[in-house]
Order: C-alpha cells, then sequence, then structure tokens
C-alpha cells in the first residue's frame, strides 16, 4: 500500500509541484534588496575594515612595538621594525600590513595592549597599484587620525564587553 | 567557366526572385530570433532573481532594460583564447556546429497558419534530426578543448542526450499518431477545436514527459551536469571565451526557445486561439495566431526558468534511471494506448 | 546543366572526399568526425532522389544517435599511433588479398550492368502533398510485414544478447537505489521529540 502511494506520488509529481510553488509564491514577494552604492545596511561597531593606527588625544602615537600583533597575525601580514626614539622610548621605525595578504580577522586588534592598531569601520578602498597594498605607518596614523572620533565612540560602546 | 557561367544562368532564371526572398524569410526569423534569445538571458535573470527575491540586473539602462546589450558588446570585445594543447580547428567548428542547428530547427516551423519558411513534409522529423546532431557541437568542444572537465561534460551530454531523444521522440511519435501527419502545421490544424481538445489534455502524461525529456535535451537545470559547475567547472565550454562561448549560449537559449515554441505547437495547438468554440470566440478573433503561438510558447520558456530556480541538479545515475526505466517504459506503454484510441476511435477525441 | 546536378556533384565529391578522410586520419576522433560529415552528404544524395524520410532518418539514427556513441567510445581512446602502425608492412599482402577478394565480390554482384542511367533512372517528381512517410510505412506494413517483423525480432533478441553477455552482479559495488532514497519521507528517518525548555542552573 505504501509503496502505491508513494508511486501516485512520484507519478505526479506530487513533489515537484509542492517545490515550485514554494518559489512561484516568492516570485511574487517583496524584495529586499539594498542597491549598495546609494542605500547601505547598517555597519556594526565591531566591524572589521581597513586598519588604523591611533594617538593619544596628547598626539602621542599609541603603538609601544611590542610585536604582539605581528607574532598573533595568522596571515603573516604585519612587519615591524624597531628602534629606540631619541627621547628613549620604545617606537617603531617601520609599521606594514600587507593587504593583499590580510584576512581581516582582527587578531591584531584584539592582541593589541594599547589599543593602538585597530580596524576601522571603512571598507570601501581600492588600490591602483600593486605596492599600494603594503600600507604603510604613515598611512595607518593618517587614517588613525582622519577617523578617531568615530573609532573612539566604536571602543567606547564595546568597552562593557571586552 | 562555362560550367560556371551555366550555373548562374540558371540561377538566374529560375531562382532570383525565390532565392532572395528566402533570404529575406531568413533574416525575418533569425532577427528577431537572436533578439529573442537576448531579451531571454534577461528574463531568465530577473525572475531567477525574484524568486530568490532580488531584484535582478537593474543598472544599465531603465530598470535594466539595456543590460543584454551590454553583455553582447562585452562578449564581442573579449578576447577568445584557444588553449595551447587545442585542436584548433575544431574548437573553432564546434561552437558554430552548435548555433547552426539551433538555427536551422527554424526552417520548418509555423508561426501562424502557411507562415512557414519551408512547408515540409516531414516536418517534425527534420526538427527531431537536426537537434539530435546539436549535441556535436558540445562533443567536439569536450574533445578539442583538450581538458579534462570538458571532455567529462562532453561525455555527460552525449550519453544523456541520446538517452532522452528516445524518450522525446516516443513522446512526439503520440502526437504523430493522433494527428496522423509529420508536417507541423497539419499538427496544429488537427488540435483545431478549443481549448480542450489541443493535445495537452489527451497526451497528458506524454505532454510532460516531452518537456522535461526537451529540458535534459538542452542541458539546462536540473539537467545540466554537462555543465556542472559545482564539479566540473563548466563541463565543455571551460576553455572558451568572448564570442566562441558567446555562440555556446546563443545557442542553448535558441535551443530552448525551440523547445518551448514545439511544445506549443504539439500540445497547446500552436497559433489556435484558446477561446475556439467558446462565447468569446469572436471576441478575441482579431488577435493574430503569432500572438497566441508567442505566448504559449512563453508559458514553456517561463517553465524553464522557474524550475532552474526550483530544483538542484540531478544525480547523474539518477537521470539515467529517470530517463531509461520511467520515461522510456511509460512512452512505449503510452504510444500502445494512443494507437488503440485512434484505431478504434475513442470518444471524446478520436470519435470523428 | 542544371541546379540539381550542381548539388549532386557539391555532395558526391564531399561525400567521397570525407570518406577517404575516414579511412586515412590517424586520429580516430577526426575519422568519426568525418564518417559524420559522409553521412550528411550521402542524406543529402537521398533528398535530391526525392527519399525525404530516409535522408531525414539517416541523419536522425546514425549522425544523432550511432555516431555520438560511437565518438563516446572514441573519445575516451588514447591510442599510441606509432604501436598502430608497427605491424602494417607486416600484414599488408594479407590486407591486400582480402580487398582483392571484397573487390571482385562486389563487381560480381554488382557489375557494371546494374549502374548506369538506364537502371536508375530520375525519380518522378510527385506532387506537393504526396507523402513519403506514408508510402514507405504503407509499404513496410504490407507487402514487407514479414522481412520487417523478423527484422525486429532479430534486433530484440541482439539487444537482449547484448546486455545479457555484458550484466554483471557486482556485490562488491556499493548500489544506490534510487527509487528507495527517492522514497524516503523525514518521519522514517528522523523523530522530533518535544521538551519543555530545562531550567537555567542556580535560577530560581
Amino acid at each position: 500500500m505504501n509503496t502505491l502511494v508513494n508511486y501516485i506520488r512520484s507519478l505526479f509529481l506530487l513533489e515537484l509541484w509542492q517545490g515550485l510553488s514554494v518559489t512561484g509564491r516568492y516570485l511574487f514577494k517583496r524584495k529586499i534588496t539594498v542597491q549598495y552604492p546609494e542605500e547601505k545596511t547598517p555597519i556594526s561597531p565591531r566591524f572589521r575594515g581597513l586598519h588604523a593606527l591611533r594617538r593619544y588625544p596628547n598626539g602621542e602615537e599609541r603603538c609601544i612595538a611590542c610585536k604582539l600583533c605581528e607574532a598573533v597575525c595568522p596571515a603573516l601580514a604585519i612587519t615591524i621594525e624597531t628602534e629606540p626614539r631619541a627621547d628613549g622610548s620604545r617606537r617603531t621605525t617601520r609599521y606594514d600590513i600587507d593587504l593583499f595578504k590580510c584576512i581581516y580577522c582582527g587578531f591584531c586588534e584584539e592582541s593589541c595592549p594599547v589599543d593602538s592598531i585597530v580596524e576601522t569601520r571603512f571598507f570601501e578602498y581600492h588600490f591602483e597599484d600593486r605596492a599600494d597594498s603594503v600600507m604603510t605607518k604613515d598611512k595607518l596614523l593618517a587614517i588613525g587620525d582622519k577617523y578617531e572620533q568615530q573609532l573612539a565612540e566604536d571602543r567606547a560602546a564595546q568597552a562593557p564587553y571586552r | 567557366m562555362d560550367f560556371l557561367f551555366s550555373l548562374w544562368d540558371t540561377i538566374n532564371q529560375d531562382y532570383p526572385v525565390k532565392l532572395i526572398g528566402d533570404l529575406i524569410k531568413i533574416v525575418v526569423i533569425v532577427g528577431p530570433l537572436m533578439f529573442l534569445v537576448a531579451y531571454f538571458t534577461y528574463a531568465e535573470r530577473k525572475i531567477i532573481g525574484y524568486m530568490q527575491i532580488r531584484i535582478g540586473p537593474n543598472r544599465v539602462g531603465p530598470r535594466g532594460w539595456l543590460q543584454p546589450i551590454a553583455d553582447a558588446v562585452k562578449l564581442m570585445f573579449k578576447e577568445i583564447i584557444i588553449p595551447s594543447g587545442a585542436n584548433k580547428t575544431l574548437f573553432i567548428i564546434a561552437p558554430m556546429i552548435s548555433i547552426t542547428t539551433a538555427l536551422a530547427a527554424w526552417a520548418v516551423f509555423p508561426f501562424d497558419d502557411h507562415l512557414v519558411l519551408a512547408d515540409v513534409n516531414a516536418g517534425l522529423l527534420y526538427i527531431l534530426a537536426i537537434a539530435s546532431t546539436g549535441v556535436y557541437g558540445v562533443l567536439i568542444a569536450g574533445w578539442a578543448s583538450n581538458s579534462k572537465y570538458a571532455l567529462l561534460g562532453a561525455m555527460r551530454t552525449a550519453a544523456q542526450v541520446v538517452s532522452y531523444e528516445i524518450a522525446m521522440g516516443f513522446a512526439l511519435v503520440t502526437v504523430i499518431v493522433a494527428a496522423g501527419s509529420l508536417n507541423l502545421g497539419d499538427i496544429v490544424r488537427a488540435q483545431e477545436g478549443g481549448f480542450w481538445h489541443w493535445y495537452w489534455l489527451p497526451l497528458l502524461p506524454m505532454f510532460v514527459i516531452y518537456f522535461i525529456a526537451g529540458v535534459a535535451e538542452t542541458n539546462r537545470a536540473p539537467f545540466d551536469v554537462a555543465e556542472g559547475e559545482s564539479e566540473i567547472v563548466a563541463g565543455f565550454h571551460v576553455d572558451y571565451s568572448g564570442m566562441a562561448f558567446a555562440t555556446f549560449f546563443l545557442a542553448e537559449y535558441a535551443n530552448m526557445i525551440m523547445i518551448s515554441a514545439l511544445a506549443a505547437l504539439m500540445f497547446l495547438g500552436g497559433w489556435l486561439s484558446p477561446f475556439q468554440g467558446t462565447m468569446f470566440e469572436a471576441a478575441f478573433a482579431w488577435v493574430p495566431g503569432l500572438v497566441w503561438f508567442f505566448a504559449k510558447a512563453c508559458i514553456f520558456a517561463f517553465f524553464y526558468l522557474w524550475l532552474r530556480a526550483t530544483f538542484p541538479r540531478y544525480r547523474y545515475d539518477q537521470i539515467m534511471r529517470l530517463g531509461w526505466k520511467v520515461f522510456i517504459p511509460i512512452t512505449i506503454v503510452w504510444i500502445l494506448v494512443v494507437g488503440a484510441a485512434v484505431v478504434f476511435k475513442l470518444p471524446p477525441w478520436w470519435a470523428a | 546543366m542544371n541546379f540539381e546536378k550542381f548539388l549532386f556533384y557539391v555532395f558526391a565529391i564531399i561525400l567521397v572526399l570525407s570518406a577517404t578522410m575516414v579511412i586515412t586520419r590517424r586520429n580516430p576522433v577526426q575519422s568519426a568526425l568525418f564518417l559524420v560529415l559522409a553521412f550528411f552528404n550521402s542524406a543529402g544524395l537521398w533528398l535530391l532522389m526525392e527519399a525525404e524520410f530516409l535522408a531525414i532518418i539517416l541523419v536522425l539514427v546514425y549522425v544523432g544517435a550511432v555516431m555520438v556513441l560511437f565518438l563516446f567510445v572514441v573519445l575516451m581512446l588514447d591510442i599510441n599511433i606509432a604501436e598502430m602502425r608497427a605491424g602494417f608492412i607486416r600484414h599488408l599482402p594479407v590486407g591486400l588479398l582480402v580487398a582483392a577478394v571484397m573487390v571482385v565480390q562486389m563487381v560480381l554482384v554488382v557489375g557494371s550492368g546494374s549502374f548506369g542511367l538506364e537502371q536508375f533512372p530520375a525519380p518522378i517528381p510527385q506532387p506537393a502533398d504526396y507523402s513519403n512517410t506514408a508510402e514507405l510505412g504503407s509499404l513496410l506494413y504490407t507487402t514487407y510485414m514479414y522481412p520487417f517483423e523478423i527484422a525486429a525480432a532479430i534486433l530484440l533478441v541482439a539487444i537482449i544478447a547484448a546486455i545479457g553477455l555484458t550484466l554483471r552482479r557486482r556485490p562488491d559495488s556499493k548500489y544506490q537505489n534510487p527509487s528507495r532514497q527517492v522514497s524516503v519521507r523525514r518521519a522514517d528517518r528522523v523523530r522530533i521529540v518535544k521538551m519543555a525548555a530545562e531550567k537555567k542552573m542556580g535560577s530560581k
């Protein structure tokens, strides 16, 4: 009896019609497409976009060249060289992130003891030269300066969960 | 030289008017067909997009209406890359074979009563024969590319098309038996008498089998194992680019439209008005048959897209099982049923 | 010189050339493709003789099915051509002998008396509504009923024999039964258990 029912089911393509009716219904549903350049979805404060190096409010760069980020980076995208500055503090002379290697995991941000290396919400960038993919210290600091207000707000919003 | 002159003379004497007339007719058929193919791709992207609650292409032109044009221009200006290990001649010939067979089948299509390029007696057979040679484009492409994936795609297509051709042929045999003619125009005229006299109802199982076999014949989802991008990248046309790829694309879509139009002719009464024999017949008498035919073909074309949006790809052994163990037995039995019905003049359809 | 004659020569020349290519090409795939071309051109010749049904069936059956299966096999061959040609000189005398015998036989059966325009007059042009197919059908099912049915029976036996020869039971192969797979319902495999949500530890 059961086999007979199964035969009839498959012969009349019952399940196929069920599937077709689902897609048929969706044909008339309201579309949820976001028209990207004109419309944008909200971005989380935890968003991991382009990197930046932050400064303290007094203008001193935060990075103390502990190289934790370089050590934790799973893609080996970060290269750091250090030298003592004239005032004797430990600073980086080179801080490069190769964006082609970077997988935007956010580990550098997590590992940073002074919240220096961070990832911004900014993700719409491009380069026209392969060499531009390496973000140098100057470029990273410039980005940090540009988005400092946003970055500080995002850190503050995230502080209770860290 | 004399030979050439005499040949030219004969052509000049007998053929000039007919030849030029035929050429114009061919252009009149192929031009709109290519246009339809282009906008069929647009319809496909839009409809499948809508079924996936997206809106599909909407950037090029108002509501994306110029998208197919943009696609065509892009493909035309792309480089045709010929792999170094490929058989160059066959690699170039393969897409040509595909498009030739896809277009040649349209020669015998009646678009309206007597609106046909070549009113051949064995029209249906001609279409079957031409459609069956279309597989060579795929086979040759797969072999000439000198690539594993392409070859695998070609092998799959060969086996699949040969299997489903039988089921499709048998399904059409029932139509031939019911209509008593191989001429497409006569088959449509045999369905005269309104919606309930079209062959979709008396030959219902064959109608379904024909269309499913047609989907398999054109290598469309859910039977598109020849392309199977998840396992063999793009199957037979992995190594094709630019216009060579576009030619395969055109051929595939022209074939889909061909199968849809053939279904409309065989089972939905071609150019006949659906209101024949009802009280609306006079009210819709002004609609030309071509419009009805086009509308009916569009139903099937839409089904192609609907199926693609709904079903996952069949596994290869399931395709073979469906073709050989389900469709062929059913069609053979149904040929006998229809034959008996016609011989014994079974009412309501064969009483006359 | 009329147009039909011109067409005849076009088809005939391509037919002979492609038939020659079939046996001279070294690559089996190219041979098979030239055979397809030969079939097409002979179909064209048949069309000229007003045998449209036979011409279309030639394309449908031989080009559309038989040669596809042929190619299916040939495509997978990876033949070492040097190895294949190794014994050419050694087998040449035998080959020539067989060829000579076949030529003699063919001449005896279809001698010069069987050719010529007297034996093959041009077919009588038929009116447009004349159906080649219907004529062929009525001949096959009346005059040639028995040969036709016997041929069908022989073919059926051949099919069964071919399947019987190649059918192997492989107990070790992991065979899936699609109809059983398809008929499985969710209820056969999954049991859904309703239970109340558990309370969190420590909460009251």
